[in-house]
């Protein structure tokens, strides 16, 4: 029997229509190898991976082309076998949008020849930590956050909260990921807890989830491990996000501009805990993943196990190619995503979805009516603020607002545009306010302590002219009144002899 | 292949304004047929009236101001305010009333404070009090139901146009057979005088709750605001409040002493009180801005409602409620803000 | 009717004679105009408004009545700012008083510097860094733009570059 643990209250969040179940309708496609490879250096958090490969090498699948850099980082290794073409700056999808990348083009040569195994799975944890490092294991869920620095968090871990909550719109790779592979999806989610020495680990999933629910259970009942449990948690957007998951499964909050590590709680997505299962059982460091490629712009939307570094236009054209009309390719959910310029852009370890949508999909029209002041986006804000006062704050600069509202917390979910009936961007305008409020604050910084700095310096020219000042009377005091000069003699004579006195003496 | 970019969210927001307008109209539909049944197509050219008036000022303002009318026009905001404005006035008024009541409530309580979404004070009760106070003879000219037992003149849709554009009554009619005190009016002055409520009670006027006929349009009301709650487009807090702020000291004094006071069936289903929880009240703009805002705001206007109608000079107060405790709204938003997630 | 008219209009002028009273007879504590003043400036300390010193700048415009565009560095947001604060007509910028602004640093030519020190001792803020006869050098996130270090400079080695982060 596996325990469920039971939700609590999620604040805010917005029932939006799923729009998965076209992309769910068939098993996951795999074995798809591309003609080409673009490997960025730099698609996690952190700093960019260093090459040490060069052009016209022969790699093979799993191959070690760059190695990590000061942590926090990642390695990078060859999807599969071929040779490198070019190390160039391109386009990529890195966890802030759209940025140039430096990028090994491998063309491919569809032998798929591998590496030799590695050695076995070490027993130390620290040595553990570095396979995983080395291995290029980051964060699946979207924010690419390098495995190993989080699994070395210096909070005791309390619980290990697995994430197949899924909740954006479009998304389906983890659902998928979850009815095939269940039982090594919570091997990983084991293995990820002895890592952490966690007594407990959850494992949470959408209530609309059935058939991954049922497949979880099945596995978890066969595991049986007593550190292991199931919650079900409800079909809200974005009840799937880390800090939602943290206060719908503990009720604790964890406050802007902090980890849930840091109060101990630590959340894996299920795509990593599956990667990890595949780099301890097979020895595979990360070379895949699961990618939703769906919208109305895709004639056959379905998930598929991509090979890291497949062009986008590669992988629609595998899945039927474009239907007509289609007008935004967007890399990520309908809510979060990253509308994309052009599909040369390469599917990275932050690629969980491609969205090709069209007219009908998207809001489009740029239309704004002045907010009504409804409140309907105050209901559904997860970190509780107020956006129609923010609104307010941001378009009339008025920095102290911004932060007494809370601006500094906003996680930019989307949830308040889509609940405006004014349909005003709150969104795009909050991020451009984050932006004027951080320059205002550099400046205000510059400004306090440039007036610290004068008055430290007003203070020490004061004390100087004063030191001369007190210094001028006194030679003066001594030049005028011959007694004074007398003792003044005296007293530098008797100095000079205690000093020649001392330095003369053995001791 | 090339796509065009735009910032996230992508996904379409859930309604817009013109729906949500449109809503507030569809919710008065079932009220409105049932008073035109009992009181008569006064109610009908009220809001024609009022609603050309809000139109034309509407536009003229906004050229005046240099923006675009087009847009504004449609959000159908001003088609709320003369719908909530042709309910609160008496069915058989002159024409230039609701005319007037518009550019009031256009002009002075919306457009000069900058337009939809700025206003301080809710515009139709703005209107209503300028013109309840500037003319009570024509503010005051209600007329009776029509039920079998009361004596009532029917007047047909073009006597009634008649009267409201040119102020002439059919033969031998005159304005004052024709208008009787309404139920509220009536238990004012029966209080006053040291008649008992149960008297009053038994009058031909009243029924089960209420006055007869009104008490019926006051159940349609709730019912289309049953409509908004289940449609999203107004929330419980203030519903709730406003008729709890009206029902316990109703039921507080009535129980205290039964025949000096109204009944709190009374008062939940006369006058304005159902109009007022789930339309007047609601009105976004100049309401609270926070959950908890909005449950005093509500309880505040049904308990001043409560004190002017049994102590105050005016026999039906929520007008004069809702402008008040509009004016408490900036104190109370800055009170109830929310504990932002991750603070103490 | 004449009686309630006479009664309420007397009784206005005598509020309004009272009140006028307490406003000169009451001392109004000051105190608080400077520092808020000063907290709308830069505080740069770039004396281009001619005074010595952002604060005293912020006491001219509370008692002295003087002119709010007087900021380079400040610009028209300070002078909005500062209009709105005192009550005053917004104005434009009087160009004429300089170009400090806190988006640009100062940066020595270190080929043509002669370590004369001299721009060390002009700076407000202890920025460049430098001992007599050595190479000196600004450090940039300490430099404010006040540009009062490039009159000083005898070979004329400082330029004004954008500042960068």
């Amino acid at each position: 029997m596996v325990d469920y643990v039971f939700e609590r209250h999620l604040s805010g969040g917005i029932h939006i229509p799923a729009n998965k179940d076209t992309s769910t309708a068939q098993p996951i496609r795999r074995g798809f190898i591309p003609a080409k490879l673009v490997l960025p250096l730099r698609q996690h958090r952190g700093s960019p991976a260093e090459a040490i490969v060069q052009v016209g090498d022969r790699v093979l699948r799993g191959e070690l082309i760059a190695r990590a850099g000061p942590p926090p980082s990642a390695a990078v290794h060859a999807s599969t076998s071929g040779w490198v073409r070019a190390i160039e700056d391109r386009l990529v999808l890195a966890g802030d949008g759209v940025q140039p990348s430096q990028c090994i083009v491998i063309e491919t040569d569809g032998r798929d020849e591998r590496e030799p195994p590695p050695a076995p799975w070490p027993a130390e944890r620290a040595a553990q930590l570095e396979r995983i490092r080395s291995a290029g294991l980051v964060g699946l869920g979207g924010a690419v956050f390098p495995t190993a620095e989080k699994l070395a968090t210096p909070v005791p871990c309390k619980t290990l909260i697995v994430n197949g909550a899924e909740c954006e719109p479009y998304i389906s790779c983890d659902d998928m990921l979850m009815r095939e592979r269940a039982a090594d999806v919570v091997a990983g989610a084991l293995l990820l807890t002895d890592l952490l020495a966690a007594p407990l680990c959850i494992i949470a999933i959408e209530r609309d989830k059935q058939r991954a629910e049922e497949a979880i259970e099945e596995a978890a009942k066969a595991v049986n491990d007593p550190r292991l449990k199931l919650a079900e948690v409800p079909t809200i957007y974005p009840a799937g996000g880390e800090r939602q998951l943290v206060e719908l499964l503990t009720g604790d909050e964890v406050p802007g501009g902090h980890y849930p590590s840091e109060i101990g709680y630590v959340c894996q997505n299920v795509g990593t805990a599956f990667a990890l299962l595949k780099l301890v059982r097979d020895g595979e460091p990360l070379l895949s993943r699961i990618v939703t490629v769906t919208g109305a712009g895709i004639r056959e939307p379905q998930n598929v196990e991509a090979l890291l570094g497949t062009p986008i236009a590669e992988l629609v054209e595998l899945c039927g190619g474009y239907n007509e009309g289609v007008l935004r390719l967007i890399a990520g959910g309908s809510m979060m995503g990253c509308a994309l310029p052009d599909d040369e852009v390469p599917i990275g370890k932050a690629s969980n979805c491609i969205i090709a949508a069209t007219e009908a999909e998207v809001r489009i029209d740029p239309t704004e009516w002045p907010c009504i002041r409804c409140g309907d986006c105050a209901v559904v804000c997860p970190p509780r603020l107020l956006p129609q006062e923010l609104l307010v704050a941001a378009h009339t600069a008025d920095f102290q607002a911004l932060n007494l509202f809370g601006l500094q917390d906003c996680i930019e979910c989307g949830c308040c545009d889509v609940a405006c009936p004014s349909h005003i961007s709150l969104t795009e305008r909050f991020r451009q306010a984050k932006r004027s409020l951080a320059m205002h604050d550099r400046q205000l910084k510059l400004a306090d302590e440039s007036e610290q700095r004068f008055e430290r310096r007003e203070r020490r020219i004061e004390e100087q002219r004063g030191r001369s000042a007190s210094l001028i009377d006194r030679l003066k005091g001594e030049a005028t009144d011959p007694d004074a000069r007398e003792a003044a003699i005296r007293a530098a004579v008797e100095r000079a002899t205690q000093r020649r006195d001392r330095s003369a003496d053995p001791e | 292949m090339r796509f065009e970019v735009a910032p996230a969210p992508h996904a379409r927001a859930l309604v817009g304004v013109p729906l949500v307008m449109r809503r507030v109209l569809y919710a008065l539909v079932p009220a409105a047929l049932c008073y035109i049944w009992f009181f008569g197509y006064g109610l009908l050219i009220n809001f024609a009236v009022a609603t050309a008036a809000a139109l034309l000022t509407e536009a003229t303002v906004l050229r005046l101001r240099g923006r675009g009318t087009r847009h504004a026009l449609r959000d159908g905001s001003a088609f709320v305010t003369a719908a909530l404005l042709a309910f609160a006035l008496p069915p058989l008024v002159p024409a230039w009333i609701p005319a007037l009541g518009s550019v009031v409530a256009i002009m002075l309580a919306k457009q000069l404070y900058g337009g939809l979404g700025k206003n301080l004070f809710n515009p139709a009760m703005v209107g209503y009090v300028f013109l309840l106070v500037s003319f009570p003879v024509e503010m005051t000219q209600w007329i009776p139901p029509r039920m079998g037992d009361i004596d009532y003149q029917h007047l047909s849709a073009v006597a009634n146009l008649n009267y409201a554009f040119t102020g002439r009554l059919p033969a031998a009619l005159d304005i004052d057979t024709l208008t009787r005190a309404t139920p509220l009016d009536l238990v004012k002055e029966g209080l006053r005088s040291a008649r008992t409520f149960d008297e009053l009670r038994a009058g031909s006027l009243f029924g089960d709750f209420g006055g007869r006929g009104w008490e019926w349009v006051a159940n349609l009301i709730a019912v289309g605001g049953l409509y908004l709650l289940y449609t999203g487009t107004i929330r419980w807090q203030i519903p709730v409040a406003l008729l709890a702020g009206l029902l316990v000291p109703a039921t507080g004094f009535y129980l205290v002493d039964a025949s000096r006071y109204a009944a709190p069936g009374f008062h939940l289903f006369s006058g304005a009180s159902m109009l007022a929880a789930f339309f007047i009240a609601t009105d976004p703009v100049s309401a609270a801005a926070t959950n908890r805002g909005r449950l005093i705001y509500g309880a505040g206007i049904g308990l001043l409602t409560y004190m002017i109608r049994t102590w105050g000079g005016y026999p039906d107060g929520v007008a004069f409620a809702v402008l008040l405790m509009n004016g408490a709204v900036p104190l109370i938003d800055r009170y109830t803000r929310p504990r932002i997630f991750g603070q103490s | 009717m004449l009686s309630a008219v006479v009664i309420l209009a007397g009784l206005a002028l005598a509020l309004t004679t009272l009140l006028i009273a307490a406003a000169r007879l009451v001392p109004s504590g000051d105190d608080g105009a400077v520092e808020a003043v000063e907290r709308v400036l830069p505080r740069i300390q770039c004396a281009q408004c001619g005074y010595p010193g952002c604060r005293a700048y912020a006491a001219a415009l509370v008692h002295d009545g003087a002119e709010i565009n007087r900021c380079p560095p400040g610009g028209a947001h300070t002078i909005a700012k500062l209009a709105e604060l005192l009550g005053r007509d917004e104005l434009a910028l009087d160009a004429s008083r300089g170009s400090a602004s806190l988006q640009r640093v100062a940066r020595i030519d270190e080929a043509e510097c002669i370590g004369c020190n001299l721009c060390a001792r002009a700076c407000p803020v202890d920025a460049i860094v430098g001992i007599p006869q050595a190479m000196h050098a600004v450090i940039a996130s300490h430099c404010t733009g006040c540009e009062l270090c490039l009159a000083p400079c005898p070979v004329d080695c400082i330029r004004m570059v954008a500042r960068r982060g």
